[in-house]
């Protein structure tokens, strides 16, 4: 079981409060992703939730026990560290094992569930070497593997794959999703990668300067974004936002309207924006334009690969009428 | 890009660096040289360099006399001793320091080194009084406890500094995979801090090995380590000079040949934070 409540957490450090008021349910079993720029506190919140930091004020349950006054060694939470945080001085076996040793289990235990995890994880050959004759992705597989083998109430992962080369993070992406579908625990992620949050998760919650701006599946955020910020964060390329006249035609203090959501002709429309394209991206599945649209600014424009717009051409845009995103004055979804 | 130095150059700086060395060994060459020879040898007024008769007989008088070995092995209880006692201390304390800090962490470390910039004959008298209500002259276990108060600000300091390379990551590690705070210490922070660890150890064995003033002053007979065996030769009764070259000899032969076997080590450890 790992259901996890945040009631109104509150945490400062000093006089900076970094998370002013939290509330969150995660159900067992859930994947859940905390999404959001540098800085805006998911690590903070990942820690509260483990017990590394202390909260200001609030309660945290886990399986509906209050925990928040719990020491981290009793909360039976496991987490993958950024760093990796492996034991240098210990050996890949040792590594594995040490969370069965502080529970005192015994040798046969330990051993059976280390060649077990070392199976799992393709970590059979390298359990007597230490982890700095380890590539990067070998030493995420042993600090997930060392989460693994204490069957913990939930994973936690802080940016567990920011260290790995691009082609390496999307394999091990897919073998956490794996993990997760076949062990069935709760787990918690942050990342500041929408891409990953998308993937990945059950639910995301997109974090902005300690406050959650929405809590839904993917594509709720993706169709029914709360307001402005999520809109803008979650999608890519990003989603190109329009103040002003245009966006009084349609009775809103600004609309949005995703770079895949436009027909594009060389021929002009009644009602279309005319533009010039700038930069064009050609990554061969999809070209991404850069158009300059004269009284609304750069917009970027998704069309598929085979289209052979260049520098300097004319086009004109035709946003989807029933994908536009409304925002009030204050970046509320209408 | 290469420097070019010249052969004599080289040369040069190679013969000032032995003349240096040289002269800075001297004494210690002397003490050794001296420690062989006849007492007539050792005063004479045109002074030999090597021993013209080789004797031994100055190590017998002087083992006769004072006893060399009961010295040695208090010298070895007190300094081992204190150093063990203070980095049972010591480790808690900088593990404190260096991973819950507070803000007046700071503050508590310079006023612990600040203790140690205080001349000891400033607090001789109420010490002394203290040791005597307790019954503590004299004794090999005041003498330890003593020493640990005088090298645990040193003790705490250099742990500290080796404490802050760790990082606390691995600490956070230990304490999700179910470590209390013990076995996160044990397990994890002391097996990182070795080196370290190692280096505070060997450097404080030889401060203390090396301390003079309470030694000499909190003891007289029984509990004398090996600095208070020295200075008992060096009364005016006589010039023994070359029996005070044996007993110096004698005294300082363990931690000279600690420290020689050890210096990898030594060096590794105090410039563990410089070079990583
Ligand atoms: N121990 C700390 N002391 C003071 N400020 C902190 C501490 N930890 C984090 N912060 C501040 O809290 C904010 C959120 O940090 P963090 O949770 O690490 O962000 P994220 O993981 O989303 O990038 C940052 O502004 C950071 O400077
Ligand atoms: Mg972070």
């Amino acid at each position: 079981m790992g259901s996890i409540s945040l009631s109104h957490v509150n945490k400062s450090f000093g006089d900076v409060q970094v998370i002013p008021d939290i509330s969150l349910d995660i159900n067992d079993g859930e994947f859940v992703v905390f999404v959001g720029p540098s800085g805006c506190g998911k690590s903070t919140l990942l820690r509260l939730i483990a017990g590394l930091e202390d909260t200001t004020s609030g309660t945290i349950l886990l399986d509906g026990q209050d925990m928040t006054k719990a020491p981290p060694a009793r909360r039976g939470l496991a987490m993958v560290f950024q760093s990796y945080a492996l034991y240098p001085h210990m050996t890949v076996r040792d590594n594995i094992a040490f969370p069965l040793k502080m529970a005192k289990a015994s040798k046969e235990v330990i051993d059976q569930k280390v060649e077990y995890a070392a199976r799992t994880l393709n970590l059979s050959s390298y359990l007597d070497r230490r982890p700095r004759a380890l590539s990067g992705g070998q030493r995420q597989r042993v600090a997930i593997g060392r989460a693994i083998v204490r069957e913990p109430k939930a994973f936690l992962f802080d940016e567990p794959l920011s260290n790995l080369d691009a082609a390496l993070r999307v394999n091990m992406r897919l073998e956490i999703t794996e993990l997760h579908q076949q062990l069935k625990t709760t787990m918690i992620y942050v990342t500041h990668d929408q891409v990953e949050a998308m993937t990945m998760a059950d639910r995301i919650v997109v974090l902005n300067a300690g406050n959650v701006e929405q809590f839904g599946s993917p594509l709720d955020l993706y169709k029914k974004p709360a307001n402005r910020f999520v809109a803008g964060f979650i999608g890519s390329p990003k989603m190109n936002f329009v103040d002003g006249p245009e966006a009084a035609k349609h009775n809103a203090h600004s609309i949005g309207v995703r770079p895949e959501h436009f027909k594009l002709s060389r021929d002009n429309v009644p009602g279309t924006w005319k533009g010039k394209v700038g930069v064009a991206e050609q990554l061969g599945s999809d070209t991404f334009l850069h158009v300059h649209v004269g009284g609304l600014g750069l917009m970027t424009i998704r069309t598929d690969g085979d289209q052979t717009f260049a520098h300097g051409d004319e086009v004109y845009l035709t946003p989807d009428q029933t994908r536009i995103y409304k925002f009030d004055a204050a970046g509320k979804a209408i | 890009m290469a420097r070019t130095v010249s052969t004599r150059t080289r040369i040069g700086f190679t013969a000032l660096a032995w003349i240096v060395a040289l002269l800075l060994f001297s004494p210690i060459l002397w003490t050794i040289l001296t420690a062989f020879k006849t007492e007539a040898e050792a005063i004479a007024s045109r002074p030999t360099f090597f021993p013209e008769t080789f004797t031994l007989e100055n190590f017998g008088a002087v083992q006769d006399r004072s006893d060399y070995i009961k010295h040695a092995i208090n010298s070895i209880l007190v300094s081992v001793g204190s150093t063990l006692l203070g980095l049972a201390i010591g480790i808690p304390a900088a593990w404190a320091m260096a991973f819950a800090p507070t803000k007046r962490t700071k503050d508590v470390l310079m006023w612990m080194l600040s203790t140690k910039m205080m001349p000891a004959v400033g607090v001789l008298i109420p010490i002394y009084l203290i040791f005597r209500d307790l019954r503590l002259l004299d004794t090999v276990h005041g003498l330890t406890l003593i020493m640990t108060l005088i090298n645990l600000p040193i003790i705490i300091w250099m742990l500290y500094t080796y404490f802050k390379e760790i990082p606390v990551d691995i600490l956070e590690a230990a304490r999700m995979d179910g470590a209390e705070l013990w076995n996160e210490i044990v397990h994890v922070l002391v097996p990182m801090a070795v080196p370290g660890i190692a280096s505070t150890l060997l450097l404080n064995v030889i401060l203390a090995w090396n301390e003079a003033f309470w030694t000499i002053t909190l003891t007289s007979g029984r509990a004398g380590t090996l600095t208070a065996f020295i200075s008992s030769f060096s009364s005016p009764q006589g010039l023994f000079l070359a029996k005070l070259s044996a007993a110096s000899l004698l005294a300082i032969a363990p931690i000279l040949l600690m420290g020689w076997f050890s210096q990898k080590q030594l060096v590794r450890g105090l410039t563990f934070g410089a070079v990583k």
